[in-house]
């Protein structure tokens, strides 16, 4: 399966977020996190990781500061900050809401996409 | 984690590649040095993995840069984000932080500073734009470019001895300028007739000493290596993109004089004098300096625009000359054609010669013809056949009225052009036939430089004489 362009990208900037959320990063390690976090099944580019990073430094919602590790690696480490911590809560409510709508309507009408997929792998 | 793949390591093959992978992704204008850093820690961590798992340096590497993809797909995607960095900042640009380029700045806007006191001086003895503007005007091109030779002698960074030399060629030039525009007795002739006329060699040599002038200064911005076919270009190159600038500031500076006016007399204070006799003077001066340094500085770091304007125009006036000649012929008799017609035609050739050569200047030598070229031919062929309609239109007034000086120097000027771009022509068709490489367009444009020196340097100081000061 490979998650559509579009939600991939609309999905981006709360992952991140939420990844900052857990502790400070780097960029290699954000894109294993988000790798771990959806089962392979979502792999970004770093064109479009190192990017939004750089956003949402200018958004105000992450700080950037270079770091040496033990091994003597130079790195840039991003932290969340408060307006960033409240984006995150304010991307939460839209995705909830979001994904409340599809559960109900793949509820009610009994057209969830695996018993589609199911009908189609049948048909 | 393992020695072999720490950065303190020796200086090995892959070393040497990431470096190079360095510069391959840090020339692009998106990314800036930061990034590279930010990116090649990626490529460091993603390689340490690989090798954990048993991968060889050099395979861990060739894997690690192919997932960082395309480096032009990863250009394009820093460009939507840092969209600021693809319009280079000239004035605030990181190249212009350089030592040597502030001071730059510093020479030309202290030679500036100069030349417009020098433009001031002769207001002392009573010649101003205002009291005597003819005699005014005809001298400010020498009282201005020897500060341009300054500051080109300056910045070829020439020895001392080569220095001197220069200047003083510069020195002669001018001061051989300055003798004939002004000890030459112009329209003595004109007491004995009734009214005193305006001598129209005079103003011819107004007109083509400072032209001669002008390319005797590329002497001093080649350092004295004149006969350089790179240093002539890199003069055009110059004068087109200094063309530019100095009109570019000319209408900053309109604006700023007009509402300068305007905003004054809002408190009724009159500022006519104040800016016709001295900050337009002044200005007109300086500006020659700042546009000068403006093109060495920003040589590098923003594409040249004589090139592109030649790029649009050409076109357009190849339809324009096309228009013309099927007008002309459409109307039949050439003998009607106005006296003005070749002057004007000059004017034409001229454009012509300098959307060719500026197409020259920016052109890979080594790139194999294309639509442009063919454009370029329809152009020129097109100027040289309605030339050569005007040329014997021309002939034949002249052989109805006799020579004048304008008649002469306007004819001179267009025989030279017109061979020029007739030789341009000849180079092109061989070029598009694959018979000649490019490179001999430029060294035709570059070799015929010195013709116009030698007849903007005779009309200047000859015409005089010979049409006895008419």
């Amino acid at each position: 399966m490979r998650v559509g362009k579009d939600l991939v990208a609309a999905a981006a900037t709360p992952l991140v977020l939420g990844i900052l959320a857990e502790g400070e990063s780097y960029g290699y390690a954000i894109l294993k996190r988000v790798g771990e976090l959806s089962g392979g099944e979502l792999t970004w580019t770093e064109g479009m990781l190192y990017p939004l990073l750089h956003r949402l430094e200018r958004l105000g919602y992450v700080e950037a500061g270079w770091r040496t590790s033990a091994e003597g690696r130079r790195r840039k480490h991003y932290r969340l900050t408060m307006e960033g911590r409240a984006a995150l809560a304010e991307h939460g409510e839209q995705w909830r809401v979001v994904s409340e709508a599809l559960r109900q309507i793949w509820a009610e009408t009994d057209v969830h996409p695996r018993h589609l997929a199911a009908g189609g792998a049948l048909g | 984690m393992t020695g072999r793949h720490s950065p303190s390591g020796t200086e090995s093959g892959v070393e040497a590649r990431i470096a190079s992978w360095r510069g391959f992704v840090g020339r692009r204008a998106a990314i800036s040095t930061a990034d590279v850093d930010e990116l090649e820690a990626h490529l460091r961590d993603q390689m340490g993995e690989l090798e954990s798992v048993g991968l060889s340096e050099d395979e861990a590497f060739l894997i690690a840069v192919g997932r960082l993809g395309e480096v032009d797909a990863l250009s394009r995607e820093y460009a939507q984000e840092h969209s600021d960095r693809l319009w280079k900042q000239l004035v605030a640009g990181p190249t212009d932080s350089d030592p040597e380029g502030r001071r730059g700045l510093g020479v030309a806007l202290g030679l500036g500073v100069a030349a417009a006191v020098a433009v001031k001086v002769p207001a002392l003895f009573g010649i101003g734009l205002e009291e005597n503007p003819e005699v005014f005007v005809k001298n400010l091109p020498l009282l201005v470019l020897p500060f341009l030779a300054g500051f080109f002698v300056w910045r070829a960074g020439v020895g001392p001895g080569m220095r001197a030399r220069l200047l003083a060629i510069v020195g002669v030039a001018v001061a051989v300028s300055a003798l004939v525009l002004n000890l030459y007795p112009f329209g003595a002739q004109s007491d004995t007739a009734v009214l005193a006329m305006e001598s129209a060699t005079e103003i011819l040599a107004a007109l083509h000493l400072p032209v001669a002038l002008w390319l005797v200064l590329g002497v001093a911005h080649a350092g004295g290596d004149w006969r350089s076919e790179r240093a002539r270009m890199d003069y055009i190159r110059f004068t087109g993109e200094w063309f530019i600038y100095y009109v570019l500031i000319g209408l900053g500076g309109g604006v700023l004089l007009g509402l300068t006016a305007g905003v004054f007399s809002t408190i009724g204070v009159d500022t006519e004098t104040a800016l016709f006799s001295w900050i337009l003077p002044c200005g007109a001066a300086g500006a020659v300096l700042v546009a000068a340094w403006l093109v060495g500085a920003k040589q590098g770091v923003i594409e040249n625009m004589a090139p592109v304007l030649t790029r649009v125009f050409t076109p357009l006036f190849a339809v324009m000359l096309l228009a013309f000649g099927a007008t002309a012929v459409w109307q039949g008799d050439a003998r009607t054609v106005d006296r003005e017609l070749l002057i004007v035609f000059d004017l034409v050739l001229i454009v012509v010669l300098a959307l060719v050569l500026y197409s020259v200047s920016a052109r890979d030598p080594l790139a194999p013809p294309g639509g442009f070229e063919r454009l370029q031919v329809v152009l020129l062929g097109s100027a040289i056949i309605v030339d050569g309609y005007v040329l014997v239109a021309m002939l034949s007034r002249i052989g109805a009225f006799g020579f004048s000086p304008n008649k002469v120097a306007s004819l001179g000027l267009n025989i030279l052009v017109l061979v020029n771009l007739v030789g341009s022509l000849v180079i092109l068709i061989g070029f598009l036939r694959g018979r000649r490489p490019y490179a001999h367009l430029e060294r035709w444009h570059t070799g015929y430089l010195p013709v116009y020196l030698a007849w903007a340097a005779f009309v200047g100081v000859a015409f005089g004489p010979i049409f006895a000061w008419a």
